[in-house]
C-alpha cells in the first residue's frame, strides 16, 4: 500500500468509528430522555403512556401511609394533585408538606415511582418542584385560586 | 483580625500572580534575564501568600470565630476538630481557596524540580499558571470571599452539611483537587511550547511524569468520592452518573487518553499537535467541571452558589482561557507537523485508536451532561438523562477499549503484523475464554453482563501475563536468570502492567457487583430474620446513642451463615442536632469476596423498622481496581529516566 492509501485507510477507519459510536450515542440518548411533568400536567394526560418520567411538586400533609416496605403519598402543585405509590425506603429528608421528585410510570392512574430522589438539604428545593408550583400558581392566579387555599403548603 | 489578614493575603496575591503573570512571559519574549529570574520568587511569594490565607481561614474554623459568613454558615461549636479542618472547603468559598491551595503546589512543585528547564521555556510555564491563578483570586475577591464578616456575629454557626461530616471529606476533595488543577502543569507546558515554538520530544518527556501525578490524584479522587457515596448516602450504590461525577470522569477520560498520547510522542515523535490539543482539552474539561460544580447550574451535594454572578464570571473566565488557548493553538500547531510516520497495523494505530475511543467517551459524558442544562437554559422544557443513557454507551465504547488495552502492548512500534500478533495471543485468548465460563459457572448462573466483563477483564490479565513471560522468558539459565531479567523491566513498563490489571480488577468488580447483587427492603420487628444469598440477617432492636453532634437510633443486625456466626451490624439514623436532618449511616462487613450491607429506613408501629440488606458481591474490587491504577502512576512515575534526567518528579 501506498503511503497515500494507507493514511486514507487510517482516516477512513477513525471515520467510521466515530461514525458508529455516533450513531450509537444518539440513539441510546433519544431512548433514554426522561421528561419532567408536573401533576397539572399529568391532569392534563400529557404524560407519555408506559414511558419513565419525573413528577414534582409537593407531598400533601397527612397523605402520607405506609403499609410495610410500600408507601403511598399524594403530590401536588396545588392545583392539581397525583396519588403516588413507592415500595422501599424513603429518603431521609422525604417530609410532608416538603418538596419532592419522584421517577416513574402511571398505572391506573397511580404514579408507580421507581426512585424518589433524594434532597440534601433541608432548606433545598428541588428546582423541578418549584417550576411546577410557580406555573400552577400562575394558573391559579388566571383562573381561581380554590384548589390552593385547602391545601397547606 | 486574622481574616483580615487572610484577606489582605489574597489581595497581595493577586498583585504577586499579575506580576507573575505579565513579567517573566514578557522577559522569555525579548530575552530578558531579569524578568525571567522574576518567575520563580514570584511564584514561590504568591504560593506562600495563598498559603497564609489558607491558614487564616483554617484558623478562624478551629477557632469557631462566627463573626466569619463562611465560618458561621458550615461550622459550628459542637463540631470535632477534623471536620472544622476540612470544613475550609466544605463550602464553595472554602473550596475555591482549596484550588488555588492546589494549583500553587503544583506551581512550587514545577519550579522546584524543573531546574533542567531552559530558563525562557519555564518563565512560560510559570506565567500560565500566574495566569490561571489571577483569575481564581479574582473570582474569589470580587464574588466569593471566604473571609466577608458578619455585622451581627451570630450565637452559633450553622452547621457543616451532616452528610460532609465524613472522613471522606478530609481526603476527597484534596485529592480530586489535586487531580484536576494538575492538568493544568500539561495544559501550561502545552501552551508555553506553542509560543516558544519548540514541541518536541523532549517537550513530551518533561510533561509526561507531570500529567501521570495529576492523573494518579485525580483517580484516587474519584475512587474515593465514589467509595463515600457508596457507604454515605446510604443506597449502596458505586457510580450515579450524576452531572458532578461526569465534571470529574471527563477530565479522567480525557488525562487517560493524553497519558497515552504523551508516551506516542515522547517514544516516536508522532501525534504531537494532538497531544497539545489533549493537553489543552483536558484542562479545559477540568475548567468546565469548575463550572459546572460550583456555578450553581447543578442542584446536588457539591453545588453550593446560587449567585448568578459566580456563574456568569466562571464562564466568563472559561471562555477566555478556552478561547484563547484554542486561538494560540489554531495560530501555532500548523508549524508543528505531524511527526514520524507509521503503519495501519502499529503501536502508534492501536493508540490513536486508544484516543478517539477515551475522545469519543468523553464526549458522549458531555452530550449527557450539557444537553438537560442547554434545554433548560433556553427554556424548552426539562428533562434528565439517566444511568440508563450512559450505561448504554460506555459498555460498547469500553469493550474495544479494553480489547486493544490487551492487544496494544504487544503490537510493535512503526510496523507489525496481525498474523504474528495473533500466534503470540493465541493462548491468552483460550484462557480468557475458559476462565471467564468456569467463572460465570462457579457463580452459580452464566449470566451476558458479567460474562461479558469477565472475559475483558480475563483478557486483560492474560495478555498482560503474555507480554511479561515475552520479556523474561527463560532461554535456559533457570531461576536467577529470570530475576536478573525481571529487574532489568523499566519501572515505566512495570507501572502500564500494573495499571492495566488495575482496569481488569475493576472491571470484575463492576460487573460481578451489577449481575450478581441483590437488593431487599424489608420489615422487620426486633427478632425478626430474612436470608439473602445464604447470610441470615436477624435483627436484634434499636437502642439510643448520643455523638458528639447528634443523636441516634443504633440497630443491631446479627448475621449467620449455616448457622455460624458471621458478624454484627450496627446501622444508625442520626439526627444532627443544628440542622436537625435525619441521616443514614449504613453498616458494611467488607470482604474479598463481597460486602454485607445493611441501613435502616424508617422506624414502623411497634418497634419495626424498615431495613434495607445487601449483598455486594467483589464491590471493593472496583476501588482496588482504581489503586492498582494509581498505584501503576507511583511505578511509571519513579521511572530511572525522569530521575536521572531531571530529578524526582514529585
Amino acid at each position: 500500500m501506498k503511503p497515500r492509501q494507507k493514511r486514507f485507510l487510517i482516516i477512513g477507519i477513525v471515520i467510521a468509528v466515530i461514525g458508529a459510536a455516533v450513531a450509537l450515542i444518539l440513539n441510546a440518548f433519544n431512548s433514554n430522555l426522561v421528561f419532567f411533568l408536573s401533576p397539572s400536567q399529568v391532569a392534563r394526560h400529557e404524560a407519555p403512556e408506559g414511558r419513565t418520567f419525573r413528577l414534582g411538586g409537593l407531598v400533601v400533609a397527612g397523605s402520607l401511609k405506609r403499609d410495610g416496605v410500600r408507601v403511598n403519598f399524594d403530590v401536588t402543585d396545588l392545583a392539581q394533585t397525583v396519588p403516588v405509590q413507592y415500595e422501599g425506603i424513603l429518603p431521609d429528608l422525604f417530609k410532608e408538606g416538603k418538596g419532592v421528585v419522584a421517577q416513574g410510570k402511571i398505572e391506573n392512574g397511580v404514579f408507580m415511582a421507581r426512585e424518589v430522589l433524594a434532597k440534601h438539604d433541608e432548606n433545598y428545593m428541588p428546582p423541578e418542584a418549584a417550576e411546577a408550583l410557580k406555573n400552577a400558581a400562575k394558573n391559579a392566579t388566571e383562573s381561581n385560586a380554590k384548589a390552593a387555599a385547602t391545601l397547606k403548603p | 483580625m486574622i481574616p483580615e489578614l487572610g484577606h489582605f493575603a489574597l489581595w497581595l496575591g493577586l498583585g504577586v500572580a499579575l506580576i507573575l503573570g505579565v513579567l517573566p512571559m514578557w522577559g522569555a519574549a525579548r530575552e530578558r534575564a531579569d524578568y525571567m529570574g522574576l518567575a520563580r520568587p514570584a511564584a514561590y511569594t504568591l504560593a506562600g501568600l495563598v498559603l497564609l490565607a489558607f491558614l487564616c481561614l483554617m484558623q478562624a474554623f478551629i477557632a469557631h470565630d462566627f463573626s466569619v459568613l463562611y465560618v458561621a454558615a458550615n461550622s459550628n461549636s459542637l463540631l470535632p476538630i477534623q471536620y472544622c479542618i476540612a470544613g475550609v472547603w466544605g463550602g464553595h468559598e472554602g473550596s475555591l481557596l482549596l484550588w488555588l491551595m492546589m494549583l500553587c503546589i503544583w506551581m512550587v512543585a514545577v519550579a522546584r524540580f524543573s531546574r533542567h528547564l531552559p530558563m525562557p521555556v519555564l518563565s512560560r510555564i510559570l506565567s500560565v499558571m500566574g495566569l490561571i491563578s489571577v483569575g481564581f483570586l479574582l473570582f474569589m475577591l470580587l464574588t466569593s470571599n471566604p473571609f466577608d464578616r458578619l455585622i451581627d456575629v451570630p450565637a452559633d454557626g450553622n452547621d457543616l452539611n451532616p452528610l460532609l461530616q465524613d472522613p471522606g471529606m478530609v481526603s476527597h476533595p484534596p485529592m480530586l483537587y489535586m487531580g484536576y488543577v494538575g492538568f493544568s502543569v500539561a495544559f501550561a507546558f502545552a501552551v508555553a511550547a506553542l509560543i516558544g515554538g519548540n514541541l518536541d520530544a523532549t517537550w513530551a518527556r518533561w510533561t509526561r511524569p507531570w500529567t501521570t501525578v495529576a492523573w494518579l490524584f485525580l483517580t484516587i479522587g474519584i475512587a474515593l468520592g465514589s467509595s463515600w457515596a457508596y457507604y454515605e448516602l446510604g443506597w449502596g450504590g458505586w457510580w450515579f452518573w450524576d452531572p458532578v461525577e461526569n465534571a470529574s470522569l471527563m477530565p479522567w477520560l480525557l488525562g487517560t487518553a493524553l497519558i497515552h498520547s504523551l508516551a506516542v510522542t515522547e517514544k516516536r515523535g508522532s501525534f504531537k499537535s494532538w497531544t497539545v490539543l489533549l493537553a489543552i482539552l483536558a484542562f479545559s474539561f477540568s475548567l468546565l467541571g469548575t463550572f459546572l460544580v460550583r456555578s450553581g447550574v447543578l442542584s446536588s451535594v457539591h453545588a453550593f452558589a446560587t449567585d448568578p454572578r459566580r456563574g456568569l464570571f466562571i464562564l466568563t473566565f472559561l471562555t477566555l482561557v478556552v478561547g484563547a488557548s484554542f486561538s494560540l493553538y489554531a495560530w501555532r500547531a500548523p508549524t508543528v507537523g505531524l511527526g514520524a510516520r507509521f503503519a495501519l497495523i502499529s503501536k502508534e494505530t492501536a493508540l490513536l485508536a486508544n484516543n478517539v475511543l477515551f475522545l469519543v467517551a468523553a464526549l458522549a459524558v458531555l452530550l449527557g451532561t450539557l444537553y438537560p442544562l442547554l434545554l433548560d437554559a433556553l427554556g424548552l422544557g426539562k428533562i434528565s438523562v439517566g444511568p440508563p443513557y450512559f450505561d448504554a454507551v460506555f459498555m460498547p465504547l469500553m469493550a474495544p477499549t479494553i480489547f486493544l488495552m490487551g492487544a496494544g502492548p504487544l503490537v510493535r512500534w512503526k510496523q507489525a503484523t496481525l498474523p504474528e500478533l495473533a500466534v503470540r495471543l493465541r493462548w491468552a485468548a483460550a484462557v480468557t475464554v475458559v476462565a471467564s465460563v468456569v467463572t460465570g459457572w462457579l457463580a452459580g448462573q452464566i449470566h451476558v453482563v458479567a460474562t461479558c466483563g469477565l472475559l475483558m477483564a480475563f483478557w486483560i490479565f492474560t495478555s498482560v501475563a503474555t507480554d511479561l513471560w515475552e520479556r523474561i522468558r527463560p532461554d535456559g539459565g533457570g531461576v536467577a536468570v529470570l530475576r536478573s531479567k525481571l529487574k532489568q523491566i523499566p519501572r515505566a513498563m512495570a507501572g502500564m502492567m500494573v495499571a492495566h490489571i488495575g482496569v481488569g480488577v475493576f472491571c470484575i468488580g463492576v460487573v460481578m457487583v451489577k449481575a450478581y447483587e441483590v437488593e431487599r427492603d424489608v420489615k422487620m420487628n426486633v427478632g425478626d430474620t430474612t436470608t439473602v444469598r445464604g447470610y441470615t440477617f436477624r435483627f436484634n432492636g434499636v437502642q439510643d446513642r448520643e455523638g458528639p453532634n447528634y443523636s441516634a437510633a443504633r440497630g443491631e443486625l446479627a448475621i449467620t451463615r449455616d448457622g455460624q456466626p458471621v458478624t454484627v451490624l450496627h446501622p444508625e439514623k442520626r439526627i444532627y442536632k443544628v440542622q436537625q436532618n435525619p441521616m443514614t449511616e449504613a453498616a458494611i462487613s467488607p470482604g474479598l469476596t463481597g460486602d454485607l450491607y445493611v441501613s435502616m429506613g424508617e422506624e414502623v408501629e411497634g418497634g419495626a423498622w424498615i431495613i434495607r440488606v445487601y449483598v455486594k458481591p467483589f464491590v471493593d474490587w472496583i476501588w482496588g481496581g482504581c489503586l492498582l491504577m494509581a498505584l501503576g502512576g507511583v511505578l511509571a512515575v519513579s521511572d530511572r529516566r525522569y530521575r536521572r534526567k531531571q530529578g524526582a518528579a514529585v
